[in-house]
C-alpha cells in the first residue's frame, strides 16, 4: 500500500477500484456518447485515449492528470453527476484545471446526493504508481491510499 | 479570499437560496485557483458556449429553468455559440431524423429559455460575436464572464478584455452574480508571457496551422511570439483581425491557451514589449519545417483514408465579412482555372447570421451563390457531433474542428483546389 497526499477540491470518502489515463481526459468526447445514447456504465468514447477507450468509467476512481477539450467540458461533467454516470471519484496528478474544477463544484453545489470527492496536485509519482484495477480509498484530508 | 459584506451577504442567503447557490459556486471556483477576491463583470454584453438544445443536456436545462423560477437572471444580455441545425446544410433522410428526433429534440425549448435569460436577439447566435456586425464587441480592460474558448482567447488577446477560460454554465454564474473570482488571466502576473514562441518561417504561417503548433507546444500557457511583423505589419486590420481570429481558435483547442501575445500587434504587446515575458520563459521555435512535421502528424480518421470528400466546411470559428469576400473570390478564380463552374465537393461556408445578412446585401453574395457554395449560420462542430455524419469524410481548414471531430485538416489553398478542382 502507498499514500498520496494532494489537495481536496471537492471533499468526500470513497473506496473504488482504480482506472487511469496518462493523457489529458477529454471531457466531451469521453462523455458524450454514453450520455447521449443512454449507456449507464459510461463507456468512454474517446477514439484519441487508448488508455480510456472503451472502459467504463462509472463507479471507478479516476486517476488522470487533467482535463482537456472544449469549453464545454465542465457541464458534460456536471451532466454526467446528475445522470449518475460519473465516476466515484477523479483524482488528479496535476493542479486541476478550470473545465474539471467547474463540473465537480457545479455537481457539489447544485445537485442533491451526490458525491464526486475530487482531489489535485497528486504529483507525477502518482500517475506512474497507480494502475487499473488496484483499490483506492479517498480520506477526507486529501489522502489517497493505493493498495 | 476576501468578500465584501454584500458578497458575504448573498453566500448567506439574503437573497434567496438560489443566489446563495450561485455565489457559492464563483467562491469554491475562485478558492480553488486562489483567487484574492471578486472583481465586477464590466463587459456590456455576456456570451454563453450552451447553444444547443442536445438531449443529454436535460440537467442543464433543468439548473437553466431553476434560475429562471427564482429570478436570478444577469443584467446583462448575451449572445452565444452557434444553432445545430440548418436545413440548407446537406444532411441526408436519417441524419435529419436523428438531428430532429433524438440529438437536438430540445432545441426549441431551450432558445425558449435562453431568451428569458437575456438573449441579444435571435440574431446573437454565433462563436465569433465580436464580430461588428454582431455587436458584442469588449473594450480593453473589460472584465468578463465568458467560455467559448476561441472568443475567450480573441477578446483577452486582440481585444485586451479580461476573461478566463471558464467552463460552460460558470459563464452564465459570473454574469448574474456581476462578478468573478479574480485569478489567472484576470491578473497582470497571470498575463505574463511563460513561452517566448520565434516564428522563423520562409513565408507567411497559416493561422491555423501556426496556432495548432503553438497551442500543442505550450497548452495552457501563455506565448509571446515574435517575427510576425513581417507578414502582419503593427495594424490591427480586418485581415489581422481574421488572422488572428482563425490562430487563436486553434491555440485554443489544439491546446487549452486563453492570452497569446504577439509582439508589436496585439494591444499589451504595443504597450509592455517583452516585459511581458517572463525572465524564465521556455523558448519555441517555429520554421516550416516544424509546421510541416506538426501538419503531418494529424491523425486521419476517416475509415478509409482514401475517401472521395462529401462535404467541406470553411469557417470554424464563423468567417469575417471579409473572409466570406475573399473566399468568394478565390473560388471564383479556382472554378475558372480548373474550367468547373460550380465546387465540385458539396460545400460550406458558416458565419454568424447577422454577417449573413450583411453579405446578402452585397454583390458577393449572388457570385458566391453562382459556385455553388453554400452560406449557413450552423456550427460545423455540432453539425459533426454525432456517429452518421462522424462517418462521413468531411474535410475542413479549421483546426478546431479537426481536433474535435472526424474532420481531416487540409491548408487553404489544398482545400481551393479540392472544391474547385476535385481530386481525394
Amino acid at each position: 500500500m502507498k499514500e498520496f497526499k494532494g489537495r481536496v477540491v471537492t471533499p468526500g470518502t470513497v473506496t473504488a477500484p482504480a482506472l487511469v489515463s496518462h493523457g489529458g481526459l477529454n471531457t466531451l468526447a469521453s462523455f458524450q456518447k454514453a450520455l447521449q445514447f443512454g449507456d449507464k456504465k459510461a463507456t468512454c468514447g474517446d477514439q484519441n485515449n487508448p488508455d480510456l477507450f472503451g472502459k467504463e468509467m462509472l463507479g471507478t476512481a479516476l486517476c488522470l492528470p487533467q482535463t482537456i477539450g472544449s469549453t464545454t467540458g465542465g457541464l458534460v461533467l456536471y451532466c454526467a453527476c446528475a445522470m449518475g454516470r460519473q465516476p466515484a471519484c477523479m483524482l488528479f496528478s496535476k493542479p486541476i484545471d478550470s473545465l474539471a474544477a467547474a463540473g465537480s463544484i457545479l455537481a457539489s453545489v447544485w445537485l442533491d446526493g451526490i458525491s464526486m470527492p475530487v482531489v489535485d496536485s497528486l504529483g507525477e509519482e502518482f500517475l506512474e504508481y497507480v494502475k487499473d484495477g488496484m483499490t483506492i480509498h479517498v480520506k477526507d484530508d486529501g489522502v489517497i491510499c493505493v493498495e | 479570499m476576501y468578500l465584501t459584506d454584500e458578497q458575504q451577504a448573498i453566500l448567506s442567503g439574503s437573497k434567496g437560496e438560489t443566489m446563495a447557490k450561485v455565489m457559492k459556486t464563483l467562491v469554491m471556483y475562485g478558492e480553488t485557483f486562489g483567487a484574492d477576491k471578486m472583481v465586477p463583470v464590466t463587459s456590456k454584453y455576456n456570451h454563453l458556449v450552451t447553444s444547443f438544445g442536445l438531449k443529454m443536456m436535460k440537467p442543464v436545462f433543468d439548473l437553466m429553468q431553476q434560475l429562471i423560477d427564482a429570478g436570478a437572471i444577469s443584467q446583462q444580455k448575451f449572445s452565444v455559440d452557434p444553432r445545430p441545425l440548418d436545413k440548407n446544410v446537406p444532411a441526408n433522410f436519417l441524419m435529419n431524423f436523428i438531428f430532429n428526433n433524438f440529438m437536438y429534440s430540445t432545441q426549441e425549448s431551450y432558445e425558449a429559455q435562453l431568451k428569458e435569460l437575456g438573449l441579444m436577439n435571435e440574431d446573437a447566435f454565433t462563436c465569433a460575436c465580436y464580430l461588428d456586425a454582431v455587436g458584442n464587441k469588449p473594450g480593453k480592460g473589460d472584465v468578463l464572464s465568458w467560455a467559448e474558448s476561441s472568443a475567450v482567447v480573441y477578446a483577452n488577446s486582440v481585444l485586451g478584455a479580461r476573461c478566463n477560460r471558464n467552463s460552460g454554465i460558470m459563464d452564465i454564474m459570473g454574469s448574474i452574480a456581476g462578478f468573478v473570482p479574480h485569478f489567472g488571466l484576470l491578473t497582470d502576473e497571470g498575463r505574463k508571457a511563460t513561452w517566448l514562441v520565434k516564428v522563423e518561417c520562409q513565408k507567411k504561417p497559416e493561422a491555423q496551422l501556426l496556432g495548432s503548433a503553438i497551442g500543442m507546444k505550450v497548452m495552457e500557457d501563455v506565448p509571446y511570439i515574435t517575427g510576425m511583423n513581417q507578414w502582419l505589419g503593427d495594424e490591427l486590420n480586418d485581415q489581422n483581425c481574421a488572422y488572428l481570429k482563425d490562430f487563436g481558435a486553434a491555440t485554443a483547442s489544439n491546446g487549452a491557451v486563453g492570452l497569446y501575445h504577439i509582439a508589436g500587434l496585439t494591444p499589451e504587446a504595443k504597450e509592455l514589449g517583452d516585459a511581458l515575458v517572463k525572465e524564465d520563459a521556455q523558448v519555441y521555435v517555429i520554421d516550416d519545417a516544424e509546421l510541416e512535421r506538426v501538419k503531418n502528424n494529424y491523425p486521419v480518421m476517416w475509415k478509409n483514408a482514401d475517401a472521395t470528400p462529401k462535404l467541406c466546411f470553411i469557417g470554424c470559428p464563423h468567417l469575417s465579412m471579409q473572409q466570406l469576400i475573399d473566399w468568394t473570390v478565390r473560388v471564383e478564380e479556382g472554378l475558372k482555372a480548373s474550367g468547373n463552374n460550380k465546387v465540385v465537393i458539396p460545400t460550406v461556408f458558416t458565419t454568424a447570421p447577422a454577417v449573413k445578412k450583411e453579405f446578402e446585401k452585397t454583390e458577393y453574395a449572388a457570385r458566391l451563390k453562382n459556385t455553388g457554395v453554400i452560406l449557413s449560420y450552423i456550427c460545423p462542430l455540432m453539425y459533426m457531433n454525432n456517429p452518421l455524419a462522424g462517418k462521413m469524410p468531411v474535410i475542413t481548414c479549421s483546426n478546431k474542428l479537426r481536433t474535435y471531430t472526424t474532420a481531416r485538416f487540409y491548408t487553404e489553398d489544398e482545400i481551393l483546389v479540392k472544391i474547385t478542382k476535385g481530386g481525394k
